[in-house]
């Protein structure tokens, strides 16, 4: 990766506002109108696509989950019939997974990898305009299904057979469809996205001057491209068994169900990582600049990323502990998690040194990340208690998995959505954020996201099943509490859109280094980033000198 | 790396277009399998599909041919087809992982084998064997018998190695200048993709007319069916791209130090002949 040619350009600082500026190709007259968001090619604008599509799903995914909270307020059955219950639970899962989590971090690398590797754009970019109008495209389809004769998926996203096969509802087979349109959209992003980040950096800039958050990136592209073909294929094992007949996951024709939990945890653990490797990259990059201190172990951090990474393929079966594994099996998969809980340790303690003895302020986007430490790490540790395979047959498939994933994917993934977005917004739109409104949007999620998922690891380990509509009466005061949470927490993300929808209309005026600890090379850009940055790359080499 | 020349292209029609016809068509699949009717839907997708992205690659090759890219972006185009390709092979590492599972685990399992074995109470009567000839489940039939992999898939071998071959003789042509020897061996390697095709289309016929090994066969056939009919579908798209491949050898579209599309398709198809081998040897001979 050593630079070859090496331009002596100055420190660029978008010289382009217009768009018409540059002189080697003469081809940027973007569209107006809507046709603009239909067939762009840049980065930012795609980036903003994502963001808002990831938001829209926050919402309706939301929803479904508050359907939920509304049934489980009280034991009984009040508003909804236990099949609807099942969709909701299913669909919210995909939702929130496939349709917010993802894209909202997809979002964020296309608007910020070009930026912090000194590109200007993403390296195939009509390809980039495809994998995001692929996703629309899916969620229709997948919410379509809701409304097909027999509903839609009702055997939660883990869509284990046979309840996703033999007895599965009709609309299957375009649930199936969906998610593949959603896989190829993940597997061209991530291939663009570590090409963009292999090829276009800025001259001098080596593997080892990059943020962590471009690094947690490449790691979860590579991710996304090992395993996001492993769950089409799983998948497509599942549509030959619904139409054609076959017997994968059938053991009266030699297959076996168990077989399709293997497939599709060994795509799904991995995938539990590609939603939380980027948020550690967005702390990464957070908490140095408010702390105003350089991030302690930078190198350390790349390393820990890179083996959370490498360990994700070795862990899968923790998922399967009461399935029904031979001992041997058992043993491995219980050590290899725990492993695992090493390099996750190292980033949390780095996290903090980084914090020790720094002049620290609590910006919004500071808070968020702030949480984010404490609060995943509650997740980690609740991960590391499921992980031990004895207990583990205790708290499988009750409220206390529930509670774990919770954990570190609301105010672990959600939350560092949140800090990124409060971090980037004065780059993104040349305004601040409203810090007063975005301090009541950060407590209200915090009190609201610790009330509604605290409480489940209590009913969990009272042995509260998960995915119920209804339960026993000793539960209620727990549900309660969570339900209450919940509406909290949910209504709570209308100050979220609020701030962002003031913060696009207007607000005190951003410099082009909105914070001032921040270090990072977006930051030389002005606020807002004109459409096209570093058309002329920025010579890196200069700064190293 | 970039000496600022990096070519952006404009705005573009054709991803959004490709999102729609590939929606066309997965869309009209499911309506045919579900509600049976819909293939006119499925058809036109796919046939869309094929238009976009011939216009698609046409602007990209326009551009090429203008002189817009630059060394930086030839990379780009080399990481993409190699993640891609990487991508490709996870895919069918979910399918060996499949069969091996299968034949290592779940069949013993079900016969009795290890601590527990509960499974084997289902079916006491279940003995495991590979080929499985006898599924546990009286409902199921298995095949009645299996084929010889010394006589056509052998040949099939000879056929998809030779026609990697052939394929690099002409990448070599090409890179030194010559270009009739790269189209003559280009047309040999189509001609050798062909052929596998047809031999694999009537194994396929005798498969499901004297064997009985079908879909509905049981494990053995449903891994059959999987491992070899998804690799017959990339055969199918690596010899459509070596067949374009042709047609713009044929325009004079390659030159000797840039030609990164008739590289590309030449990786794709010897990622196609690699795993080839693995069928060959696992779904076959062992
Ligand atoms: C210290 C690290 C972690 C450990 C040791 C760990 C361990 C576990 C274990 C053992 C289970 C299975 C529990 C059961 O079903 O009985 C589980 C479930 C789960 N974990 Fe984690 N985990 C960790 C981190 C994470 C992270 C970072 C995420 C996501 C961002 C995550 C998401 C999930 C999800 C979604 C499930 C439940 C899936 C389902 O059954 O629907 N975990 N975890
Ligand atoms: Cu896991």
């Amino acid at each position: 990766m050593a630079p070859k040619l090496p331009p002596k350009a100055p420190l660029e600082h978008g010289n382009s506002i217009t768009g018409g500026a540059s002189a080697h190709e003469g081809e940027h007259h973007y569209r107006s109108g809507p046709l603009r968001w239909l067939l762009t090619t840049n980065h930012k604008e795609i980036g903003t696509l994502y963001l808002i599509f990831s938001l829209s799903m926050f919402m309706v995914g939301g929803i479904m989950a508050l359907v939920v909270r509304l049934e489980l307020f009280q034991p009984g059955l009040q508003m909804v019939q236990p099949e609807f219950f099942n969709q909701m639970t299913t669909m919210h899962g995909l939702i929130m997974i496939f349709g917010a989590v993802m894209p909202g971090f997809v979002g964020l690398a296309n608007w910020m990898v070009p930026l912090q590797v000194g590109a200007p754009d993403m390296a195939l970019p009509r390809l980039n305009n495809f994998s995001f109008w692929l996703l629309p495209i899916a969620f229709v389809l997948l919410l379509s299904t809701l409304l097909m004769p027999g509903g839609g998926p009702n055997f939660g996203w883990t869509s284990y057979a046979p309840l996703s096969t033999t007895y599965a509802p009709p609309s299957t087979t375009f649930f199936i469809f969906s998610l593949h349109m959603a896989g190829i959209s993940s597997i061209l992003g991530a291939i663009n996205i570590i090409a963009t980040i292999l090829n276009l950096r800025a001259p001098g800039m080596r593997l080892m001057d990059m943020t962590l958050f471009v690094w947690t990136w490449l790691i979860t592209a590579f991710l996304l491209i090992a395993v996001m073909p492993v769950l089409a294929g799983v998948l497509t094992m599942m549509l030959l068994d619904i139409n054609f007949g076959t017997s994968f996951f059938n053991a009266a024709g030699g297959g076996d169900p168990v077989l399709f939990q293997h497939l599709f945890w060994f795509f799904g653990h991995p995938e539990v990582y590609i939603m939380i490797l980027p948020a550690f990259g967005i702390v990464s990059v957070i908490v140095p600049t408010f702390a105003r201190k350089p991030l302690f172990g930078y190198s350390s951090m790349v390393y820990a990323t890179a083996s959370i990474a490498v360990l994700s393929f070795t862990v899968w079966a923790h998922h399967m502990f009461s399935v029904g594994l031979p001992l041997v099996a058992e043993l491995f998969f219980m050590y290899a998690t725990m492993l695992i809980a090493v390099p996750t340790g190292v980033k949390v303690f780095n996290w903090i040194a980084t914090l020790f003895r720094g002049s620290i302020t609590f910006e919004t986007a500071m808070l968020f990340a702030l949480a984010f430490i404490v609060l995943f790490s509650i997740g980690g540790f609740s991960g590391l208690m499921l992980a031990i395979a004895p207990a583990d047959f205790q708290y499988h498939d009750t409220y206390f998995v529930v509670a774990h994933f919770h954990y570190v994917l609301v105010p672990g993934a959600v939350f560092s959505i949140m800090a990124a977005v409060y971090y980037w917004l004065p780059k993104w739109t040349g305004h601040y954020p409203d810090e007063r409104l975005g301090r009541w949007h950060f407590w209200l999620s915090v009190i609201g996201v610790n009330l509604l998922f605290f409480p489940m690891h209590f009913a969990g380990l009272a042995g509260m099943p998960r995915r119920i509509p209804d339960y026993a009466l000793q539960f209620a005061d727990f549900n309660m509490a969570s339900s209450i949470g919940g509406f909290l927490f949910g209504f709570s993300q209308l100050l979220f859109i609020w701030v962002i929808v003031k913060c696009v209309r207007g607000g005190v005026k951003a410099p082009a280094r909105s914070w001032d600890g921040a270090t990072d090379l977006e930051w030389t850009v002005p606020s807002p980033a004109p459409l096209h940055t570093f058309e002329t790359p920025p010579d890196m080499r200069r700064i190293e000198s | 790396m970039s000496g600022g020349s990096y070519y952006v292209p404009a705005s573009s029609k054709w991803p959004i277009f490709a999102g729609l016809a590939l929606a066309a068509m997965l869309v009209g699949l499911g309506i045919l399998l579900v509600y049976g009717w819909g293939s006119w839907i499925m058809g036109l997708g796919g046939v869309a599909i094929l238009v976009v992205m011939g216009l698609w690659f046409r602007d990209v090759i326009k551009e090429s041919r203008g002189g817009l890219y630059d060394a930086q972006m030839d990379r780009s185009f080399r990481w993409g087809m190699g993640w891609f390709i990487f991508s490709e092979v996870m895919f069918f590492a979910a399918f060996f992982g499949t069969l091996f599972y299968v034949r290592t685990f779940a069949l013993p399992w079900l016969d009795g084998e290890g601590a527990k074995g509960v499974s084997a109470l289902l079916w006491p009567d279940f003995a495991a064997s590979w080929p499985l000839m006898n599924p546990p489940g009286s409902e199921i039939e298995g095949p009645r018998g299996i084929a010889n992999p010394w006589q056509l898939p052998l040949v099939n071998t000879l056929f998809l190695v030779t026609s990697s071959i052939t394929l690099t003789i002409a990448h070599e042509g090409l890179k030194a200048g010559h270009r009739d020897s790269a189209r003559n061996c280009l047309i040999v390697t189509l001609i050798l993709g062909v052929c596998f095709l047809l031999v694999q289309g009537f194994e396929y016929y005798e498969a499901y007319a004297h064997l009985g090994i079908t879909l509905q066969a049981g494990i053995y056939g449903s891994t059959f069916f999987l491992l070899t009919g998804f690799h017959g579908a990339h055969v199918t798209v690596g010899a459509i791209i070596l067949a374009s491949m042709l047609w713009r050898l044929q325009c004079g579209h390659f030159e000797r130090d840039n030609h990164f599309g008739f590289e590309a398709a030449a990786w794709y198809w010897h990622f196609v002949d690699v795993v080839w081998i693995g069928l060959f040897l696992f779904v076959y001979v062992f």
